[in-house]
């Protein structure tokens, strides 16, 4: 039986490596990618919680956050679609219509 | 032998995920991804939830990451060739850490709240874990479940009208 | 009769309201002037009625008071919209009525073909409209009412022709002196309330009840600073020493105006005002001396300026303030019933004096206008000779003339004699009487000679007008000259009601009809003066005779003089001129107390506004809003640097956000 703490460390990690993924890259792509990691990683932590405490509500939430992931990656990506029809290019500091 | 088994594969995912921010070449990042998918889905596997494992595979491996991967085919995405300024790598890197540090205090100095239940392994075992997640959904959920159905309509409609040549 | 006295102010606002709403529709002058006389005819017939009612009763039961309603209730303290007859207020009404009427009738004539036709008649029934709420108003504060109106008709009027700058500021000069004697009258009002109240617990501000409680105004400086404050407004509204220079400016209003307001009722008004409030006044022999010695003072000092000027309004407009002069020093000794006398016989021959000249004028002006002459028609220096072409005008002109210089027989004689004498021998103010007097003697000597070098400037003599011009002087016509023989009339018989005791014993017994008509009135302030041992003028006979033969000697003498330095050589007044430049032109210069008034109080009050101005609200509350705004604009000049517009730059503050709000939470 292992112990929560280790399995909410690793989502701890998971999460912050999403972030700091979030915050470097360029790429929509790629962000959009750390995105859903950062998404996985909560996941993870939200089934650990059900298991322990014995509660099916976790479950349900996860359900649901997988749900929406997908939803939000269809319309995600068809706006990057939609942008790059725009501006050859999906480069993140190319999105910049609203700079001084 | 539980914990190898956690520590081998825990190490797999954060290997992976961290390959997913470095790697310059976009597919690369998206197959890293779907290795850290298939890690995260032993895990939920290990914690009593099969179906969530199974949910895990399809819907994100199976489906996001297909969707992901055509899209870079799509667009012809290359290769990044030059990163952002080191002060921006720095700041989030710097952020990140940060998050980290502030999960695990909340790790240490916390305690666990939540409604405890009844379930354990041995009524999943009896039971079976989807018939307790569809009694669950069903019933307590059933508002939510519906309202969802109704978010991927609009998701739908929104992809379809944003990827058009014209309106 | 009685019950109807609100009628009297009713009529002129009935007729405020048709003329100022419609008048400018109804193109007839006729109409219009119509409407705004009968108003007041109506107003003339009411009052007559009531002075006959007042006269069958008895003197103590001759009081009443009507009640429209209630104007001001609070606590104890009662306030209405009342109105007082007493043979006061009933002689008021009857001058301010009649001649109102007189006034408006020759109106009709003298403003013919005027632009704002409407306009005029308008102003001058809401100036009769608040005169008579002044002198019939039965409390102090209705009064005031009345007062700030006719201030207020007083600035319309003059400033009637309001194209011409001169006549603007003429109007603005005229109301702002007569607000600082306002500010004088609320804070004798103020302070007698406040006294009464406080001390004695009696709040009312009206006047029978003033009366009535007069025994609890003991002298001292309370009652001197409500009666000093009183004569404030008084010096204001009356044209006094220091607040009288905006009467001779006010000629620049038409002379029907002049006449109206500036003669026969609002100048009154202080006059009238203190004879209704005698019971304070005689509680404070300081302020009684003030009252005299300014009134001497105004009587002579303007007696002065009037013998060198050539306008005819202005030699009228400063006999004007002269005789109130009198007025008031009558008031000051005591002898309130002579004030109220002379303001009567006053309104008669002034009225008359001002009338005929804006005849003399009217005429000139055409005369005038038929040769295309840019001369001066109220200048006399361009008249002469007028008698032969003007013959009503000239007789009734001359008729007044007689009876302001105070000769024997006429108005002017009964009412001015009477003040000297008691000026002379009321023991009230010890050792100035005779100071008071000879003040008085002098003026009526100046005032002799510069009426008739009026007359005799304007009427006799070879005329300074063209041949042209002369051949088309005319008589007016019978609207304007009715007026005239009516108050030319009055002029001559109106003294005989008030013959004082002395001659009228030598004349068989005739009695002093008008004192012992308004002894009511002043039967508290009569009483206090025995009572205290200030008896009245001690009668000796040739005292009395020889004085009243000395003011008659004086005024004899002033016209003789003028009649030699007009008629028989009229090189003489050059010679004098020349002979004395500087006296001549400081008295030609009214003494330059307006320009000592400019460079004291108006242009120090200019410049501080300019200050105020520039200094205070462009810098400072400019600078404020502005500031604020400007504060509000480099604010943002600096914030809005967080917007770069670009993405990652927003999911980094998102981040940033996050990680401090949970670690607020973290370590709180």
């Amino acid at each position: 039986m292992i112990a929560i703490n280790n399995y909410l460390i690793l989502s701890a990690i998971l999460f912050a490596i999403g972030t700091i993924g979030v915050l470097t890259r360029r790429n929509a792509i790629v962000i959009f990618m750390c995105v859903e990691m950062m998404l996985n990683a909560v996941n993870l932590t939200f089934i650990a919680f059900s298991r322990y405490l014995g509660n099916i509500d976790g479950q349900i939430f996860v359900f649901f956050v997988m749900t929406v992931a997908a939803a939000e990656a269809a319309v995600g990506l068809a706006l990057m679609i939609a942008f790059y029809k725009n501006r050859e290019s999906i480069d993140v500091e190319d999105i910049n219509l609203l700079k001084l | 032998m539980e914990s190898i088994f956690f520590i081998v594969v825990a190490a797999v995912a954060v290997i992976s995920s961290i390959l997913v921010v470095t790697c310059k070449n976009p597919i690369n990042s998206a197959l890293s991804l779907v290795m850290t998918f298939f890690c995260l889905a032993t895990f939920y596997v290990m914690l009593d939830a099969p179906f969530m494992a199974a949910t895990q595979v399809i819907v994100y491996a199976g489906a996001i990451m297909v969707l992901i991967i055509f899209v870079i085919m799509l667009l012809n995405v290359k290769a990044e060739s030059n990163k952002r300024g080191t002060h921006a790598v720095l700041a989030g890197t710097v952020i990140g850490i940060f998050v980290l540090f502030q999960t695990c205090w909340f790790l240490i100095k916390g305690s666990m709240t939540g409604l405890p239940g009844v379930m354990d392994k041995a009524s999943i075992v009896k039971e079976g874990h989807v018939e307790m997640i569809g009694k669950a959904l069903f019933t307590d959920f059933l508002l939510p479940f519906e309202i969802t159905s109704i978010l991927l309509l609009a998701a739908i409609v929104g992809a379809v009208i944003l990827a058009k040549k014209k309106i | 009769m009685f019950e109807y006295v609100w009628l009297i102010p009713l009529f002129p606002l009935i007729g405020v309201v048709i003329n100022g709403l419609f008048g400018k529709k109804i193109k007839n002058e006729k109409i219009i002037g119509g409407i705004a006389s009968g108003a007041v005819f109506g107003s003339f017939v009411v009052a007559c009625g009531i002075l006959v009612q007042l006269l069958s009763l008895p003197g103590e039961e001759r009081h009443f008071e009507k009640t429209v309603f209630t104007w001001i209730q609070s606590g104890n303290f009662k306030a209405d919209i009342g109105f007082l007859i007493d043979p006061l207020s009933a002689m008021m009404l009857m001058v301010v009525t009649g001649v109102g009427f007189l006034i408006h009738l020759y109106s009709i004539g003298y403003m013919h073909g005027e632009e704002g036709f409407y306009r005029y008649f308008t102003y001058l029934n809401l100036f009769t409209f608040s005169m008579l709420l002044l002198v019939a108003g039965n409390n102090l504060l209705l009064m005031f009412v009345g007062w700030e109106g006719v201030g207020l008709c007083s600035y319309l009027l003059i400033g009637y022709y309001f194209h011409k700058k001169s006549a603007g500021d003429a109007g603005k000069k005229a109301f702002v002196m007569n607000r600082v004697g306002d500010f004088g009258f609320l804070l004798g009002l103020f302070t007698l309330f406040w006294y009464l109240g406080g001390t004695h617990n009696v709040w009312t501000v009206n006047f029978r009840e003033l009366a009535a409680n007069a025994d609890l105004l003991v002298p001292g400086a309370v009652v001197t600073t409500v009666a000093l404050c009183f004569f404030v407004g008084a010096m204001g509204k009356s044209a006094q020493i220091p607040l009288y220079t905006w009467l001779p400016d006010a000629m620049e209003g038409p002379t029907p105006v002049s006449a109206l307001i500036h003669a026969a009722t609002m100048v009154t008004a202080g006059v009238y005002m203190i004879a209704r409030m005698n019971f304070i006044y005689i509680k404070s022999p300081t302020a009684l001396l003030v009252i005299a010695c300014v009134g001497a003072a105004t009587a002579l000092f303007a007696a002065t300026i009037g013998l060198a000027q050539n306008d005819i309004k202005r030699v009228l407009a400063y006999s004007t303030v002269s005789q109130l002069g009198y007025m008031f020093l009558a008031m000051g000794v005591g002898a309130f019933g002579a004030g109220v006398f002379h303001l009567m016989t006053h309104a008669f021959f002034k009225a008359c004096l001002f009338l005929g000249s804006g005849s003399v004028i009217h005429a000139m002006h055409h005369a005038l206008h038929h040769e295309h002459s840019d001369a001066d028609p109220q200048d006399m220096r361009n008249m002469g000779g007028l008698r032969k072409k003007m013959p009503i005008t000239f007789w009734t002109f001359l008729l007044a003339t007689i009876a302001i210089a105070g000769i024997p027989g006429f108005a002017g004689f009964f009412s001015k004699d009477e003040i000297l004498w008691q000026a002379f021998a009321n023991p009230h103010h010890g050792g100035m009487n005779i100071v008071l007097w000879a003040a008085g003697a002098v003026a009526a000597g100046l005032t002799a000679f510069y009426m008739f070098r009026l007359v005799f400037m304007t009427f006799f003599g070879k005329t300074r007008l063209s041949d042209k011009a002369f051949h088309h002087l005319h008589e007016s016509p019978f609207v304007i000259v009715f007026p005239l023989m009516v108050l030319a009339l009055l002029s001559v018989v109106g003294g005989w009601i008030g013959v004082p005791k002395v001659i009228g014993d030598a004349l068989g017994g005739l009695p002093n009809f008008f004192e012992h008509y308004l002894e009511p009135v002043f039967a508290y302030s009569t009483a206090y003066m025995s009572h205290g041992g200030h008896g009245a003028a001690h009668h000796s006979l040739v005292l009395e005779w020889g004085l009243m033969g000395v003011s008659v000697l004086i005024a004899c003498g002033g016209i003789a003089l003028a009649y030699a330095l007009y008629i028989v050589s009229p090189a003489i007044p050059e010679r004098i001129t020349a002979a004395i430049p500087v006296l001549h032109r400081a008295v030609y210069n009214k003494w330059y107390v307006d320009e000592i008034y400019d460079f004291m109080i108006v242009n120090p009050t200019k410049s501080f506004s300019n200050f105020l101005w520039k200094g205070f609200d462009v810098v400072v509350v400019d600078g404020v809003v502005n500031g604020v705004g400007a504060a509000v604009r480099g604010f943002s000049g600096i914030l809005r640097h967080v917007q770069t517009g670009m993405v990652h730059n927003y999911a980094f503050s998102m981040v940033v956000g996050v990680v401090v709000i949970v670690g607020v939470y973290l370590f709180r």
